[in-house]
């Protein structure tokens, strides 16, 4: 077994970043702060534009969560890949919407 | 020249005078293997397992073979042929063509090609073994008592409403397989990202391990989505609940989007392996860097990727919307370019290499060949019009076994031929091994041509009785699928012959690169007495080739007494004499 | 094998044989719980996939059922969760500064939320069964449903949903029942929304079971949590329920159509 590496104390602790009470603290008001405005948004009528809407504030509280939470903004780059790839590869599972987009552009007749 | 160490892990090392302890030797207690975190242990574990479902997926094979023989009034009843090739497709896609490879001969060799210890988590790779296990021994429970006949795609709204068999303990037991491939893959990611050795960047990795992170790739992206489109499924029977049932308004066509959407990247989850076996094969036994090596790691990458997008080629005909399917059928056509890549490229290593014809290589010539019909055919049913007329016939049938038994189980036999000397430390009988390749070869031929025959002349798959003028056909691929059988019989024979009379296996058999064939024969548990450094391309066979030129390289070694009980002297026999230059130019 | 680290900021711990450094241990662990949530992400990626589909099919069914949920109970259920996420991340500072005691309040806090998560998803599962709203034979809805057949059912090819022109087929057999149907509808809502919403509990379950074996061994000192990774991933795990929840509360709960 090779010899253990006794000069990675510093690495050790660069590497994990210790966040703040202030940041976390900071994080969770505007948490809060977005799921009020997730509420109120939704009660009123903007048409197509509720889901648009309600959509970007889960992205942003998903993104302070992944990133001060979950501590994503001081991992390795290869923890921003992992963190990424399930809801970048969730774009291509909604692909499956293109079939229900396009399934009525063609007139068929009745018992197809 | 000479003093170049080529063999350095069978030369020169003080291991032939001590007992040799290895993984295999140093406990023989059951809970040692039962408990092990090893991963070569648990690779052994694996390869047991998947031989016996193997087994199991064979006999049903034999059973549908035997019941096609004749037109009508046939040996089973329609019921039973029905759950015979569920059985059948479910034994053969769920517990062995998905783990077969990855589980195996990839929880062997990944860590060692890496240069690491273990794998990042060796408990978790245990426990996806007993994961596997566990959905094994439910699903053949529920096959044994009762059955189950909805084919192994589980097609809704069959397989909620209107199927009285055993849908829930099977779709339970291919859930949990399904945790079991997942806890592989996820272990395999972090093993390549954050195990490699020293100097061994992404470009000097062996192309196994490249395809072995592709396929990952696919088993944490993909598996999920099946696992709750049949979690659904179950719901649906047990609670009532209506998702895909189109007596609710569900939409049955949903659950095939999302049951593809996993199940056709398997696909690739089964031949993504094999390639990579056969990428190694080829190179050593061509004696030459293969040619275009990132184009061969990429392609795999690509594969991973368009592999995603193309599930919909399965519902050309089932009510998807024509324009979803031209797209889809337009990437299923993109998907044959980085497959045709390998092609091209295994073919490329392979002219005016110095071939040296051992049983792996001719494995791997059987893959090359099959894989080039199996994937032709694809293009056929990957073209709309086309597909309307084949889909659901022989055709189809046909077409994915020369994917998945001509790739995917030509390449299994291929890597098990190759590395069965650093994984057991023994020897198998070469001629036999060549004769069974050849067998092999025939059989499957002579089982699945008929059978594009067939479908092209309109014979649907799964039906149990057929018209008259079919027969002639059914009865070659029966017979066909008997020579098969023979085929695949003769290396369970001498595999467990070698294990107790085979010669013992010198460290590197096959003058192959690798950090494997570094390492003694079993390897020993901790794999690496010292980390090895890697300052050096993935196949660098120049120094090799060019040492057997002048003589200096032998392959036929000093018989090594791993074992510690074991005094006797056997003369190892090299499997075929490559070493006289003259012979070989 | 295993090596002690010692570290003013950070607390002791052990590298496995299979390791050479204690940062590529922490960051193997780590990449594998996010892998391992990739794969999450896809199982409950799934599940939108179908709310998806069968939302732009059904605008109007999934509009009236969707009114029926309690929508106070889901938006103090998510400030529940955001809240034991906050108490989560602070667990794991606490953790990773070797402060053992407020390590035990913040995860002791993160477990109550828990439980009154669940709490919450009790009363309103009991006032959902009570309305006969689980989907299955008994299924009810007492409140008036459009009879009008073209509100877009796939048989209908569900023009109307997606706004485009009429081409389809308006002609219905005789045999169809528009109200039965219109039932079915807001059943397969109702069906979406207990296995969403279910499996999500089965996960915040889970979470309780993790959280509190990890709680015990802290408060045991047993010597697996004196690295602080265990107590990271479990509340990479409990981050990742949240998220989970952050989609789903305003997908289920606020917005019916789009």
């Amino acid at each position: 077994m090779e010899e253990p590496n006794h000069n990675n104390h510093e690495a050790a602790g660069g590497h994990h970043h210790v966040t703040s009470i202030g940041t976390y603290a900071a994080t969770y008001v505007a948490l809060l702060v977005l799921l009020v405005l997730t509420f109120a948004v939704s009660r009123v009528d903007l048409g197509a534009f509720n889901i648009v809407v309600a959509l970007g504030i889960s992205a942003v509280k998903t993104a302070l969560v992944v990133l001060i939470f979950m501590g994503v903004r001081h991992n390795s780059r290869l923890t921003w890949f992992w963190a990424s790839i399930g809801f970048v590869w969730l774009i291509l599972l909604f692909l499956t919407l293109g079939d229900y987009v396009t399934r009525q552009w063609v007139h068929l007749p009745l018992g197809w | 020249m000479s003093s170049i160490p080529l063999n350095p892990g069978a030369i020169g090392t003080g291991g032939r005078t001590r007992a040799r302890e290895n993984y295999l030797n140093i406990k023989h207690t059951v809970s040692s293997w039962l408990l092990t975190a090893d991963h070569k242990r648990i690779a052994v574990l694996y390869m047991i397992s998947i031989s016996v479902m193997f087994l199991f997926g064979g006999v049903a094979a034999a059973g549908i073979r035997i019941a096609l023989v004749r037109p009508h009034d046939t040996f089973f009843s329609s019921e039973t042929y029905n759950k015979l090739f569920s059985a059948h497709g479910i034994i053969m896609v769920f517990f062995f063509l998905v783990p077969s490879i990855p589980a195996t001969l990839g929880n062997f060799l990944l860590p060692i090609m890496i240069g690491a210890r273990d794998l990042a988590f060796p408990r978790l790779n245990l426990l996806s073994w007993y994961l596997y296990m566990f959905g094994a021994v439910l699903v053949m429970g529920a096959i044994m008592f009762g059955g189950i006949d909805t084919g192994w795609t589980f097609y809704e709204p069959y397989s909620s409403v209107y199927s009285n068999t055993n849908v829930v303990a099977v779709i339970v037991g291919v859930f949990i397989a399904g945790f079991s491939s997942i806890a592989t893959g996820i272990n395999f990611l972090v093993t390549v990202h954050k195990m490699r050795a020293p100097g061994l960047t992404w470009f000097r990795l062996p192309l196994f391990v490249w395809a072995m992170y592709a396929t990952s790739i696919i088993i944490v992206l993909g598996t999920p989505v099946v696992a709750i489109t049949l979690l659904m499924v179950v719901l649906e029977r047990v609670f009532g609940v209506c998702v895909f049932n189109p007596a609710c308004g569900g939409d049955p066509i949903l659950f095939e989007h999302l049951f593809w959407f996993y199940s056709h990247p398997a696909v690739y989850i089964m031949i993504l392996p094999s390639m990579g076996i056969i990428s190694e094969v080829i190179a050593c036994f061509a004696r030459k860097r293969i040619f275009g090596y990132e184009f061969v790691a990429f392609s795999s990458m690509a594969i991973a990727l368009l592999g995603f997008l193309v599930w919909g080629h399965h519902m050309f005909v089932t009510g998807e919307s024509m324009y979803s399917g031209m797209v889809f059928s337009l990437i299923t056509f993109l998907i044959a370019v980085p497959s045709a890549i390998k092609v091209f490229n295994w073919s490329a290593t392979l002219y005016k290499g110095n071939v040296w014809l051992t049983s792996p290589l001719i494995f791997a010539i059987g893959f090359i060949l099959l894989f080039t019909i199996g994937g032709l055919t694809g293009l056929f049913l990957a073209s709309l019009a086309v597909d309307v007329h084949l889909n659901m016939t022989y055709f189809v049938v046909a077409h994915f076994h020369y994917v998945m038994v001509g790739g995917a189980i030509f390449g299994y036999m291929a890597g098990l031929h190759f590395w069965w000397p650093k994984i057991t430390g023994r020897m198998y009988p070469e001629g036999w091994a060549m004769l069974s390749a050849f067998i092999m070869f025939i059989g499957f031929n002579l089982t699945f041509f008929p059978q594009f025959i067939l479908g092209f002349d309109g014979m649907p798959r799964r039906y149990h009785f057929y018209p008259p003028e079919f027969q002639m056909w059914n009865i070659l691929s029966s017979a066909g699928s008997s020579v098969l059988a023979v085929g695949m019989v003769i290396p369970g024979i001498y595999f467990l012959w070698s294990l107790k009379y085979g010669a013992f296996a010198p460290n590197n058999p096959w003058g192959a690169k690798g950090l494997e064939w570094t390492i003694q024969s079993p390897p020993p548990s901790h794999n690496f007495d010292t980390v090895p450094i890697v300052t050096e391309d993935a196949y660098a066979y120049e120094a090799i080739y060019a040492a057997e030129l002048a003589g200096d390289y032998s392959h036929v070694e000093a018989p090594i007494p791993y074992l510690s009980t074991t005094d006797k002297q056997v003369s190892v026999e090299s499997p075929a004499s490559p070493n006289s230059s003259e012979e070989r130019k | 094998m295993s090596l002690e680290l010692q570290h003013p900021a950070v607390a002791p711990q052990r590298l496995s044989h299979q390791f050479e450094q204690i940062d590529q241990q922490n960051d193997s662990y780590i990449v594998g719980m996010w892998t391992f949530l990739v794969t999450e992400i896809m199982f409950f990626g799934a599940l939108f996939v179908a709310l998806t589909v069968y939302r732009s099919v059904y605008p109007d069914a999934f509009e009236q059922a969707h009114n029926a949920l309690n929508v106070w109970l889901g938006l103090t259920n998510t400030f529940i969760l955001l809240t034991s996420s906050f108490t989560a991340a602070m667990a794991v500072r606490s953790k990773m500064l070797g402060q053992r005691a407020l390590t035990l309040v913040f995860l002791g806090f993160t477990i109550l939320c828990a439980f009154g998560f669940l709490g919450v998803k009790y009363v309103e599962y009991s006032a959902e069964f009570r309305e006969h709203h689980f989907p299955g034979p008994n299924f009810q809805w007492s409140q008036t449903v459009s009879s009008a057949p073209a509100q877009g059912d796939l048989a209908a090819n569900s023009q109307v949903a997606l706004g485009a022109p009429k081409v389809g087929v308006n002609e219905f057999p005789a045999s169809y029942q528009p109200q039965q149907l219109e039932l079915h509808k807001r059943e397969l809502f109702f069906s979406l929304y207990f296995v969403m919403t279910g499996l999500h509990a089965f996960h915040v379950i889970i979470g309780i079971c993790t959280l509190s074996t990890l709680w015990l061994l802290i408060y045991f000192k047993h010597p697996v949590v004196d690295d602080y990774m265990p107590v990271e991933l479990a509340g990479l795990y409990w981050h990742f329920v949240d998220i989970v929840w952050i989609f789903l509360y305003p997908l289920v709960y606020l917005i019916g159509k789009q």
